[in-house]
């Protein structure tokens, strides 16, 4: 992280309705760093996401749980760094589903890997939860 | 219209059709209940097209509830599509490429238009 770097963190309850927060801090965030309405709301998407992989598979719906959002701007990039507390998951697992048999979910990981530059799935250096880093090349498109 | 939290709704009738009008966004908080919508008026036999001209915001959850009215209606043999599609909700259906899978409409009054 250089000098310049920007940094928003933001942390949020496991629930859905909280999302909506999340999506705000996120628009705000890539509407600043420049980039078109079409990758703000794409990126807002991935995020999104993310928090609800976390919501349903991480959490499995528990409310108590806890997500930290943390939103580094470099200038030329943007990271996206969300974390939970949750049990770990098998990242192994973490993967989008072929789009070729129509079937209704399974659409999050598709949706993260085809707008974010670069998606990185880890454990915290604690080894208590789950994190993933996104990173976006800001562009003004 | 009914309160859905980020998200309202109303049920219209047109032309055959039960018109599922949605507001505002559709997300794992308020799309259960756009599904529950959705379905009931299927599962009563009625052709259905959800309007998504006020969806601001429309994640895979929401996704996930216009494909299973699509799969369902299929299974009952009535019709399901999508009609007035904002530019939100279209860009997600393109980027799950589901933009050739429904049926899409520019609008209740040119129905035998489809766009593709």
């Amino acid at each position: 992280m250089g000098k310049k770097s920007k940094v928003i963190e933001t942390r949020i309850q496991a629930k859905p309705e909280q999302l909506k927060l999340l999506r705000g801090v996120v628009r705000d965030a890539v509407h600043m760093s420049g980039c078109s309405d079409k990758t703000v709301e794409r990126v807002v998407l991935a995020v999104n996401e993310a928090g609800m992989n976390i919501i349903q598979h991480a959490y499995k719906n528990n409310p108590e749980g806890e997500i930290i959002l943390e939103i580094i701007d470099n200038d030329t990039e943007l990271l996206f760094r969300v974390t939970d507390f949750a049990e770990p998951v098998d990242i192994n697992n973490i993967k989008p589903r072929p789009l070729d048999k129509l079937r209704p979910g399974g659409l999050g990981t598709h949706f993260i890997n085809e707008i974010m530059d670069e998606v990185v799935y880890s454990i915290p250096k604690c080894g208590v939860g789950n994190q993933v880093v996104m990173k976006k090349t800001i562009k003004s498109d | 219209m009914g309160e859905l939290r980020a998200v309202t709704y109303k049920i219209t009738q047109h032309a055959g059709y039960s018109v599922v009008h949605l507001k505002g966004d559709v997300d794992l908080s308020t799309s259960p209940i756009a599904r529950k919508l959705i379905l009931e008026c299927i599962e009563a036999k009625h052709s259905v097209l959800v309007d998504l001209s006020e969806v601001a915001y429309i994640d895979s959850s929401g996704v996930a509830s216009l494909v299973e009215g699509y799969q369902l209606a299929k299974t009952n043999g009535v019709e399901f599509g999508l009609v007035n599609v904002s530019q939100a909700a279209l860009d997600v259906l393109q980027l799950a490429r589901l933009d050739t899978v429904f049926p899409i409409h520019a609008s209740l009054d040119d129905l035998s238009k489809v766009m593709r």
